[in-house]
This record gives structure tokens, C-alpha cells and sequence, in this order.
């Protein structure tokens, strides 16, 4: 086998996140990727610069963002010849454009990328009624004034109405608060226990903030300094006192509010990646190495399994792979779409059953230390721009490595799991540099 | 651009009603442009003996027509006898160092006032002299300080943008020192626009003069604090300008615009906050890691709090202090610990008029920016021994954002209370500022060049 070079996070850069019609009701996807990706170029000195090749994506895109990369690249200080794509997988957008970047870095095809994501649930895509689109594709398609006429005759007043963006699954119509309802109903995930992921999730957010964790993993955009959904003053008696939104068929035994999931939000991320030499040549620093990726995806439309769960396989089929176990992990990154998503992950995993019928092995996975959990805060705290969160994980992780340096003797190591909608779900393994 | 009033006066009905109310008439000021020649005309050159001829070839190297005072053609514009008009004087430099009694002054100061009708609007007067000191004999300090006297008062007479200035020499510096040679370029240049009835003096005849003047800074790394906007991103824009490799440092809350400026001058932007203890340690390690050395420091992050003394509380007292002078102390420090830093370093520090001569309502800021003064002139001693310099820039009525948002005519009349009658701009602080922080001042430290218009309050 041909010994790949390695591929290495640099630095990170975003824009703060703000709730949906908050800062940046008024924004595109397209300025505020082009902010973020300024804020980089600003923070490395990469103006005018041929970067290998820039890859991010949006989960809710305007049709006429077919190219929203690319856009961005040419609206900010890189060089204009510097090549972009744009990748759609969900949630797990960010990291995808993570680790599609370094295999080609890794190849050698590129020297150094740009990965990263942006979404607005604020400035999303309305669309006309199908009966409306039918109707006027055939009037472009009328010839006569007979056959217009005929063509406009179909259009019902029902049909007026616009469709809103719907983030339900296609598949089951149901939207991912119920699809997880149903997991965490099934997993016996408590409300208290939920509640207090979520406290911890804003407590180690804002602790980060104050120790200046995000000076240089940060740019402020449009008067937000900060995420505009953090709450470093709540507590297990605010978080408790909120209504259930999700699984309320489930009666008195619902237990997802807005304050245990994650809010609809605004904003972008991006990360600077590279080979070691391109890196060194610059003198630009290298925080961490990204060794390895899955993907895994789960059969939720029959039933099998939940709909947020294929972290769940991907995590330790990852693992196996690089010969590594939980104990082999210093720093755990679980996004929190919903804090029982990550706490069904984490039952999962120690429950032997489970791991023994449905991922093969011999007896449970592994418990994951509660200490080494999301230890900067993560999406229940900070927002989910949907495809911004991989990114932003990513640069997070990447930096707290670089800080901790080594554990005993070997690299410091951790470890990013990311679901998505379609039970879709994306892991990665960074070392620390 | 030009405040409204001065372009209401500059031309038409606007400027006879002005001319005949004697109400003040500002001009826009010559700027420094890359390329452009230093002066619009020739020079006259008053004085005689080596050091006028040093200063003569100087001259005409830079490619000014030196004429020498007495010649027929001196004081020119007479309408000459072949009817075209001679051009108007770019400046009078008038080289008294050989000046040893008060009577010495006389020739050559009432033959520049012969020639100051002559003088191009924006045009220059500059003395170079020997810096007064205890040492001197009565009658030699007497005429030396004589020189700052008349300097400063021919300032105020001139009038179209035309300024005055000094250049002081230390008794062994020859009047062909690189510094002494930069400050007179920077004189004469639009790049001291907003500079007027000052004084450089030049100390040593360390530095060199740029092998490209209009990149006087190429090759150096140049950190600006503060430098989101305003007078920093100004500096950080005209560094840039000169050959400097920018990193422009800011609050991290200032980010966004801190990002816009560092992609304007193809710099680095260092979200950081000056007031944390490891400020300058943050600092050094950027600059040595990013750019492999650190050879200027711009000190230009300041606050207001203002507030009667005696509706003074400790959090306003304590926070301009900490962020105006504390912090700066705190980052000199760790980069005079530092080995990377001292080979011809320049630190520069933004003081302020308040600080010289006071300004109600700003016990705590005038106490910062007092300070400053006080910090350069002991952080000048040390540098001295590693070859750096520390000097201080103290702006008066620059306009900028805050000062947009004074009352209206407490704006117009802060305005008009200097020689120049007008506001400087952000640019102006910036050239004194680049200048300073060029090897071609490397002989001057531990000075407070006044960026005012000749401001009436202090010196």
C-alpha cells in the first residue's frame, strides 16, 4: 500500500451564530459564507491566494445558489482562480467537506483546501405549490394564445399559496423532533438527563468564551460577537420549567423541549486545511492532523432503527478500522442535534445487546467518559446551521488538540460524530499536532 | 474630502464673504501621494557655509531647485522681466546651526519673512538648529531657544495650508545625519500635512535613508493595535503603503471590520485584547511565527470615559488607564525581554493633545495619554543600547467617527482653533506615525511630534 501523505487542520474561522429571524434574518448563505471565509483569509494572511480547492455546502439553498462556493470565493480576498464545489449531505455537510478535502490532500491532488458550511433557516427558500409550477411550465411551453389560456385555466386558488422549507423527512413525513422523540422514548432517555447535557453544553460553551477560547476561531458578523442562542445563566430549574415541543403523543411521558434541542439558527463555518509542507512553507501553524473518516447511514424508514442513529455504526466501524477503542479517546465531539440524540448514541453503545445484534460485536462498544464530552460546549448551546456545524466542531476540536498537546506519550486524540437527516451519520478521528 | 465650510470658502461668493468678514479660510491641504514630486516649487535656502551645502545637495538630489538666498532670482515671483511667472516658492529652509547670539537671528529670519509671500499654498518653512541645552553658554542658548520662538510664531502667520516646523540637532549630530536628512523630507513633504509649529529633534546619527522612498518601510513587520478603524486602520493602510507587512490587532468583538482591514493591506488580523496579561507575549508569538520578526510597534488602542473628576468612578478611571498606558507598558516589557526585538525596533505611541495641555472632563484620559509621553521618553533609554527608538504621536482635532458625532458647533469651533483652521484626517496621523517608525528616523527618539495644525492649546 502507498504511504498518503497527511492532511492537516491549520485553523478555523466563523461567524457567530445567531437564532433564525435574529442578527441575520436579513443575510444570504452567500455573505455569510463569504464573511467567514474572509475572517480566514484576514486571520492566515491568504489574500490573493490559489487555495487547492474551497468545498461547502448549505442544507437550505435557494435554487439559484447552484454555485454558492464558487460565489463565495469570488466575492472574498482569495484569488479568484482559486477552484470550488458544493457538497450536500445534510448535517453532515461540513464534515463531509472535511474529509473529501483531505483525501485529496491526502492524494496529493491538492496541496491545501477550505471545507465549510453555511445555512439560514431565516432566508430560506419559499417555493410555489406544485399544481402552480405545473401550470406555469406548460404556459412557457403554450405555443398559442388558445393553449395559454388553457395552461393559466389550471391554476386552482389553492395553488397560491406558497410552500414554505420543510426540514420533514420526506419518507415518513414526520420532522426529526419526532422521529427522535421516538428514539429517545424507545432508549428510556430521561428528561432530567437531557436537561442536564443541555446545561453543561451552555455552561462549557461560555466558558470557552470567557477563557478566549474563540479569539481566533471567530470573526464577529453584522453586531454579534457571540452565538445569539447561548444562555451561560440557565440552569436545571429554567431548563425544567419549559414545555415539551416533541413526542407529545407520547402525553405525560414527553421529554424534548426547545431548551434540550437545537434552536433553527444562521451562520457559517470554514477550516483551513493542508499538507504539512504546504502549512510549513507558509509558516502558518498546524493544529491537528485529520487521520480517518466513515459514513454510515441506518434503515429508519422501516423501522429498524432511529432516525439519528447512524453515528451510532459509524463510529465504531472508524474505530475497528484504526485499531482504537473509546479508552484510546481524549476528546469526544457528539453533535447535539437534540441532547437525546447524543444520549441514545451513548446508551447505544453501552448497551451489550444492541452492540452484539446490530453492530456485530462481542459485547457492548464502550461508555464514553462524561468529562471528555463536548468539553467547548456544542450545537445545543452555540445553534445548528445545519451544514455550518461540521465546521465548526472541526476548527473547535482541532484547537483544544493542539492545546492539550499529548497524552501519555502519544498524541492527544479525538473523536466527531455527526447525524443527519435521510439516517445519514458521519465520524472522524483528529490528532493533535 | 474637505469639511463643508472649507469648501464653502475655498472658492466663489463663499471666499470674498470670508476674505472680507476676516472669517477663517481653510484650504485643503496638500497630501503625500506615492510618486509625486515633494514640492510643488523650488526651495530657498537661507544660510550659508557646509551645512547649507550639505542641505542644498540634499535637496537637489530629491530633485527640489535649491536656490540660495541672495541670489537674484531668490525671492522670485517679482512678475519677472520676461513676463512668465516664476513659480511660487515650494518652502524656505533656513539652516541656523552656526547661530551663536540672539542678534544672529535676525538676517536670516527677516529674509524669510521677505519670501514669505512667495510661498506656495502648502508650502513649507523649516529651520534646522542646534538643540538648546543647559551646557550652552547664556547668549548660545539664548539664540537657540530664540529659533523655536520665532519658529512657532511664523507658524501662525502663515496662512493656504502652509506650515512651519523645526528640526533640533544634539550637539554632535551633523546636519547631514539620515534622520536629520528624513525629518526634512518628511517636512517638506504632504506627508506632514497636519504638522505644523512642531519640532524633531534628532539625537543620534543612527539609520539609514530608504533605498526607494516611497517604500520606506519594505521588508519590516509592523503590528498596529487598535487598528479596526479610524486612525488605526489609517495606519495600518499607510504602513502598508510604505513596504510594511501589517498585522493589524483589534478586540475580538472589533473582528469584523479588524478582518476588512487586514484583507485591504494583505496583512494578518490578531483578534486580541491588550489588556490581557499575555498580550505582547500573543503578540510576539504571532508576528515571529507568522512572519519570522517584529521590527515596529504602533500603540494606537485607546478609550474615552470622560467625566468630571468629580463624577469620576473607579471603573471609568481604571479602564482608561488600563487600556491607554497600562497595557502598553505591559506588551513594551515582554518585547524588550524578547531577543527578536530591538535591532532597529520602533515603537510608536499615540498620545494625545488632551495629555500635553489638558482637557476638562478628561482627568483619566489625559492622565494616560500623559503618560504615554512619560513611557516613550524612559523606553527611548532603553531601546537606545539595542538600536530601537520609542516616540510618541499626539493628535489634536482629527476627524473621525467620534468626532462626527460632536455637537455641531462645538465640532466647528474645535475645528478652526489651530493654524490650519480645519480638522486633520486620519491619514495625517498616520504619515507622522510611518515616519517614525522608519529607519530614516531611527536618530530620533523618545520625541512628541504634534499632529495638530498648530492647535492653541500647549506647545
Amino acid at each position: 500500500m502507498t504511504t498518503l501523505r497527511k492532511a492537516v487542520v491549520v485553523g478555523g474561522n466563523r461567524i457567530p451564530f445567531a437564532r433564525a429571524n435574529g442578527a441575520y434574518a436579513m443575510t444570504s448563505n452567500q455573505d455569510m459564507l463569504t464573511a467567514a471565509l474572509d475572517g480566514l483569509v484576514a486571520r492566515y494572511g491568504l489574500q490573493d491566494e490559489r487555495i487547492g480547492e474551497v468545498a461547502a455546502g448549505a442544507v437550505l439553498k435557494h435554487s439559484r445558489d447552484f454555485n454558492l462556493t464558487r460565489e463565495a470565493v469570488l466575492g472574498s480576498a482569495l484569488s479568484p482562480e482559486t477552484p470550488a464545489y458544493d457538497v450536500q449531505q445534510a448535517c453532515a455537510t461540513g464534515l463531509e467537506t472535511v474529509l473529501g478535502l483531505c483525501d485529496k490532500i491526502k492524494l496529493g491532488r491538492i496541496d491545501s483546501g477550505v471545507a465549510g458550511g453555511v445555512d439560514s433557516a431565516s432566508d430560506a427558500p419559499i417555493v410555489v405549490s406544485e399544481g402552480l409550477r405545473h401550470a406555469l411550465l406548460e404556459l412557457a411551453r403554450a405555443k398559442t394564445a388558445q393553449q395559454k389560456l388553457k395552461a393559466l385555466s389550471k391554476i386552482r386558488p389553492r395553488d397560491v399559496a406558497p410552500v414554505a422549507p420543510g426540514t420533514n423527512e420526506p419518507r415518513t413525513g414526520l420532522s426529526m423532533g419526532e422521529h427522535q422523540a421516538l428514539t429517545t422514548a424507545q432508549w428510556n432517555i430521561s428528561r432530567e438527563a437531557q436537561d442536564e447535557l443541555a446545561l453543561s453544553s451552555h455552561r462549557n460553551l461560555a466558558e470557552a468564551y470567557e477563557r478566549g477560547f474563540f479569539d481566533d476561531l471567530m470573526t464577529p458578523y453584522r453586531g454579534l460577537t457571540r452565538d445569539a442562542n447561548m444562555r451561560p445563566d440557565t440552569s436545571m430549574e429554567k431548563l425544567g420549567s419549559l414545555k415539551t415541543v416533541f413526542g407529545r403523543q407520547l402525553g405525560d411521558e414527553a421529554t424534548m423541549t426547545a431548551g434540550n434541542s437545537t434552536p433553527l439558527t444562521d451562520g457559517a463555518s470554514t477550516v483551513l486545511l493542508a499538507s504539512e509542507e504546504w502549512a510549513e512553507s507558509r509558516d502558518l501553524p498546524i493544529l491537528a492532523e485529520v487521520v480517518d473518516g466513515e459514513a454510515a447511514a441506518v434503515d429508519f424508514v422501516h423501522g429498524k432503527d432511529g432516525l439519528l442513529m447512524a453515528p451510532v455504526f459509524a463510529v465504531p466501524r472508524l474505530l475497528g478500522r484504526l485499531g482504537l477503542t473509546f479508552e484510546d479517546i481524549d476528546y469526544f465531539e457528539i453533535h447535539e442535534a437534540f441532547a437525546a440524540t447524543v444520549l441514545c448514541h451513548l446508551a447505544a453503545w453501552e448497551d451489550e445487546e444492541f452492540c452484539r445484534e446490530r453492530l456485530g460485536l462481542d459485547g457492548a462498544f464502550g461508555k464514553v467518559d462524561r468529562a471528555k464530552l463536548n468539553v467547548n460546549g456544542s450545537s445545543l448551546a452555540a445553534g445548528h446551521p445545519f451544514a455550518a456545524t461540521g465546521g465548526r466542531i472541526v476548527a473547535v476540536l482541532a484547537k483544544q488538540l493542539h492545546e492539550r498537546g499529548s497524552v501519555g506519550g502519544r498524541p492527544a486524540r479525538g473523536l466527531i460524530s455527526v447525524c443527519a437527516a435521510g439516517g445519514l451519520g458521519v465520524a472522524a478521528v483528529l490528532e493533535a499536532r | 474630502m474637505a469639511d463643508k465650510y472649507t469648501s464653502l470658502v475655498s472658492r466663489g461668493w463663499g471666499r470674498d464673504v470670508a476674505k472680507r468678514l476676516g472669517l477663517p479660510q481653510p484650504v485643503e491641504l496638500r497630501r503625500y501621494r506615492p510618486g509625486e514630486a515633494i514640492l510643488s516649487g523650488p526651495a530657498l535656502l537661507i544660510g550659508s557655509g557646509p551645512a547649507a551645502e550639505a542641505i542644498a545637495s540634499a535637496l537637489s538630489s530629491w530633485g527640489i531647485e535649491a536656490r540660495r538666498e541672495g541670489a537674484a532670482d531668490a525671492a522670485a515671483p517679482r512678475a519677472a522681466d520676461d513676463g512668465a511667472r516664476s513659480p511660487k516658492l515650494g518652502a524656505i529652509v533656513l539652516v541656523l546651526d552656526g547661530i551663536e547670539r540672539p542678534e544672529d537671528l535676525s538676517a536670516p529670519l527677516l529674509a524669510a519673512g521677505r519670501a514669505l509671500r512667495s510661498l506656495a499654498p502648502s508650502g513649507r518653512v523649516i529651520t534646522l538648529s542646534r538643540r538648546a541645552s543647559t551646557q550652552d553658554e547664556p547668549s548660545l542658548g539664548a539664540a537657540r531657544q530664540g529659533v523655536e520662538g520665532a519658529l512657532r510664531s511664523l507658524a501662525r502667520e502663515l496662512r493656504a495650508g502652509a506650515t512651519g516646523n523645526g528640526i533640533l540637532l544634539a550637539e554632535d549630530v551633523p546636519v547631514d545625519a539620515p534622520s536629520v536628512l528624513g525629518a526634512l523630507r518628511f517636512l517638506l513633504s504632504g506627508r506632514s500635512a497636519f504638522v505644523d509649529g512642531q519640532f524633531l529633534t534628532v539625537g543620534t546619527s543612527a539609520g539609514g535613508l530608504p533605498a526607494d522612498p516611497d517604500r520606506p518601510l519594505e521588508g519590516k513587520v509592523a503590528v498596529v493595535t487598535g487598528a479596526a478603524r479610524n486612525i488605526g486602520a489609517a495606519i495600518a493602510k499607510t504602513l502598508a503603503r510604505d513596504g510594511a507587512k501589517v498585522i493589524a490587532v483589534d478586540i475580538p468583538a472589533a473582528g469584523e471590520s479588524l478582518a476588512q482591514v487586514a484583507n485591504d493591506v494583505r496583512g494578518t488580523a490578531l483578534q486580541l485584547d491588550i489588556t490581557r496579561r499575555d498580550a505582547g507575549e500573543r503578540i510576539l508569538e504571532h508576528a515571529l511565527g507568522r512572519h519570522g520578526r517584529l521590527d515596529v510597534v504602533v500603540h494606537n488602542a485607546g478609550i474615552t470615559r470622560d467625566k468630571l473628576l468629580a463624577n469620576m468612578d473607579a471603573a471609568k478611571w481604571d479602564s482608561v488607564i488600563d487600556v491607554n498606558i497600562a497595557a502598553q507598558l505591559r506588551i513594551n516589557e515582554a518585547l524588550l525581554a524578547s531577543e527578536h526585538f530591538g535591532d532597529r525596533a520602533h515603537i510608536v505611541s499615540v498620545s494625545s493633545t488632551s495629555g500635553i495641555a489638558g482637557n476638562r472632563g478628561q482627568t483619566n484620559y489625559a492622565a494616560s495619554k500623559a503618560g504615554v509621553i512619560g513611557m516613550v521618553r524612559s523606553t527611548a533609554a532603553r531601546l537606545a543600547a539595542r538600536g530601537g527608538t520609542a516616540n510618541a504621536v499626539a493628535p489634536g482635532f482629527i476627524e473621525t467617527e467620534m468626532t462626527a458625532r460632536m455637537p455641531f458647533a462645538t465640532r466647528e469651533v474645535a475645528r478652526r482653533l489651530n493654524s490650519l483652521q480645519q480638522g486633520g484626517r486620519p491619514q495625517d496621523v498616520a504619515e507622522a506615525i510611518a515616519f517614525l517608525a522608519s529607519d530614516g528616523a531611527s536618530g530620533i527618539s523618545g520625541n512628541v511630534l504634534r499632529v495638530c495644525g498648530q492647535n492653541w492649546m500647549g506647545q
